[in-house]
């Protein structure tokens, strides 16, 4: 029987080997019949549109210039998941952000960052704690995908101690003059928009933050050398600087001094949809193994068909498994309004902590391959380990938790 | 105008097949299934004529099993107002199907009727045909390109043949079928799947559509093709022309 192509798929093999074994991988138990035609939509999407810059984007260390993928995926309806219609956005819940992340974080996790550090840490943020003038004025170019946004809360002497952060706002008349350093900010280098936390008040600890929309171009603010990283490399992340940047008073999200609450429960719904990220990594690995193993022979047999590799690939697909059900089953719990930070948190540990061993596992079942930077493997665990860090460590999110559970009465 | 468009929900090119070990067809169980890339393709050049204003609905149709509703939901999200689902747990050949739709375009009276040139389960390359013989209708097969005069009630086809490109003008209503190169269809975005799921899929059955179903075509087995054999090395240009005379008789 002759085998026709359509069209698509002349992108090339590696968008065909990565497809041919989307089967029954993912539960149709955790979603229902439109959530399903979204994550298999978004799954052609992702492998089509963005699966093919993943190599080089790892490679080169940029995001793909010859396409505009922001654009293209806010042509998709992707940016503004959460988002109300009105600007632009869908709004729908997290669950369908999870699953747009896990699809797209499966073709690249690169880009999967970048649009989750969009789509959420900025889009997200907005639609939350902006107020009507500000959503109007910043939301629709950046669902639209015109405009890049980012969110930054870190300092190179703040990190899981962010409250100790000494980005300065001091009051002025009409608005705000910001002094300091952000570090580790993704999209920092092309955003047009960016959440920015500083202190207005160097005294009042963690009830002197306050949360600030910065705009590119704005006289002051300026932006650092690109970030060399292990991993998640073309997710381009700088240092952001501010000289005596004069903020308009306007640009305040929420109220001055409340912004630890916009960053802390901003954080919780991040460490959710982030949380999918690992997951498209995990799925990512299989995709990579499971042909392998059924190919490779030694011994004069596959090597899928050799113990140990069965048990390795069981391993990765449990992980998988139940990391994916808890996410999915959290993301439901929080459109329902349900938002338990110490799930949110619970949710990425699991994930992230799972798809660094996954990743190792996938470069063991490739052997002597899997050492090699030809092979996809090497790229999925160096991404993979970013998300025991971004939004929160790991032992962050333990004491979250942990703190949690000994508060409860 | 209305145009229907025939969508075939076949195994997903990416599987690997395997044939049932009775040898009575290819093993379906637990494979992916999808829209037939060509049927893919004839829905999406159906969602563009209507968006350039030359048609006003585009008719799904799918002939087969409840999961055919499937398929059909991806057209709807794709684009297309509505479905009909004409169930049965039978498998039919060209000739019904043609039968099939030559009758629900008697009842829905398209200016265009949609196929995809072939299915990639079995390869026929006929339905379409046979739909415009039965129906009387012009067709135009192999579609690479598709051009609607709406004064003059035709369209202008590039037919993608062995010898290059024809091209054809035809009188509507016609039936076309698609071929690879005629478009890039689009991928269901979010909100069309969220429309899609208000949008109504009829059920009928062959007997609403008063067809003869009975077919003169059984299959006897389905096998693999034989194992590709590694070649035999010559050792001179003689007892080359010797095989190809006495064995393969081809000079």
């Amino acid at each position: 029987m002759q085998r026709f192509f359509a069209a698509r798929s002349i992108l090339g093999n590696a968008v065909k080997t990565r497809r041919s074994s989307f089967s029954s991988l993912s539960s149709s138990l955790l979603f229902d019949d439109t959530q399903l035609q979204f994550k298999e939509s978004v799954s052609k999407f992702a492998q089509d549109v963005i699966a093919p810059h993943a190599e080089r984007t790892d490679k080169t260390n940029s995001f793909p210039k010859d396409v505009n993928l922001w654009k293209q995926m806010g042509e998709f309806n992707l940016h503004g998941i959460t988002a109300p219609e009105e600007y632009g956005g869908l709004g729908l819940g997290y669950l369908y952000h999870c699953i747009a992340m896990e699809e797209i974080s499966r073709a690249s996790g690169s880009v999967a960052l970048s649009y989750g550090a969009h789509s959420n840490l900025c889009i997200n943020q907005l639609v939350r704690n902006g107020t009507t003038a500000q959503k109007q004025k910043y939301l629709p170019k950046l669902i639209s995908g015109e405009h890049v946004g980012a969110l930054a809360m870190s300092e190179p002497n703040a990190g899981s101690d962010v409250v100790s952060m000494k980005c300065k706002a001091d009051k002025v008349d009409g608005g705000y003059i910001i002094n300091g350093n952000k570090m580790w900010c993704t999209n920092g280098p092309s955003a047009e928009t960016l959440i920015v936390y500083a202190k207005t008040d160097t005294k009042a600890g963690s009830k002197g933050i306050t949360a600030f929309i910065i705009e590119k171009g704005m006289d002051g603010f300026s932006t650092a050398q690109k970030l060399d990283k292990l991993g998640m490399r073309g997710s381009d992340t700088c240092e952001l600087v501010f000289e005596n940047c004069f903020v308009p008073e306007e640009n305040i999200l929420d109220k001055e001094g409340k912004g630890v609450y916009v960053l802390m429960s901003g954080l919780d719904l991040e460490r959710l949809v982030l949380a999918a990220g690992p997951l498209g990594i995990m799925q990512a690995c299989l995709d990579t193994v499971l042909p392998y193993i059924r190919q490779r022979e030694q011994f004069g047999r596959p090597i899928g068909e050799l113990q140990f590799i069965q048990g390795k690939v069981a391993d990765m697909y449990t992980a998988l498994q139940s990391s994916r059900s808890y996410v999915y089953s959290v993301a439901r719990d929080c459109d329902n309004g349900n938002i338990d930070p110490k799930d949110c948190a619970g949710t990425i540990l699991c994930a992230a902590e799972r798809a660094t061993q996954v990743a190792l596992q996938a470069i063991q079942c490739l052997g002597g391959n899997g050492y090699i930077n030809e092979y996809a493997t090497g790229r999925l665990l160096r991404d993979a380990k970013l998300y025991e860090i971004g939004a929160g460590t790991s032992e962050i999110r333990r004491i979250v938790i942990g703190r949690g559970l000994f508060k409860e009465q | 105008m209305k145009i229907l468009v025939a969508v075939k929900r076949v195994v997903d090119y990416a599987v690997k097949i395997r044939v049932k070990p009775d040898k009575t067809g290819v093993d379906t169980q637990n494979v992916k299934m999808s829209m037939n890339p060509f049927c893919e393709i004839a829905l999406e050049e159906a969602l563009r004529i209507k968006e350039a204003g030359f048609a006003k609905e585009v008719v799904a149709v799918s002939i087969g099993p409840s999961q055919c509703v499937d398929t059909l939901r991806t057209g709807l999200a794709m684009g297309a107002d509505r479905g009909i689902h004409v169930e049965t747990n039978s498998s039919f050949l060209p000739l019904t199907i043609a039968k099939i739709l030559k009758s629900l375009a008697e009842f829905e009276n398209p200016g265009l009727i949609f196929l995809g040139k072939q299915a990639i389960d079995d390869d026929c390359n006929q339905t379409g045909q046979m739909v415009a013989a039965l129906l009387g209708w012009p067709q135009a097969t192999f579609a690479s390109k598709v051009v609607l005069d709406k004064d003059k009630h035709v369209a202008t086809v590039d037919r993608e043949v062995d010898g290059g490109l024809e091209t054809l003008c035809v009188d509507l209503p016609a039936v076309i079928t698609t071929d690879l190169r005629l478009n890039q269809p689009r991928y269901a975005s979010l909100p069309n799947i969220m429309k899609a799921k208000s949008k109504p899929i009829k059920k009928m059955t062959v007997q609403d559509l008063k067809v003869d179903v009975k077919s003169d075509i059984e299959i006897l087995q389905v096998t693999e093709p034989p194992q590709r054999k590694s070649g035999v090395m010559v050792s001179s240009v003689d007892e080359l022309i010797d095989k190809l005379r006495n064995e393969a008789h081809v000079v």
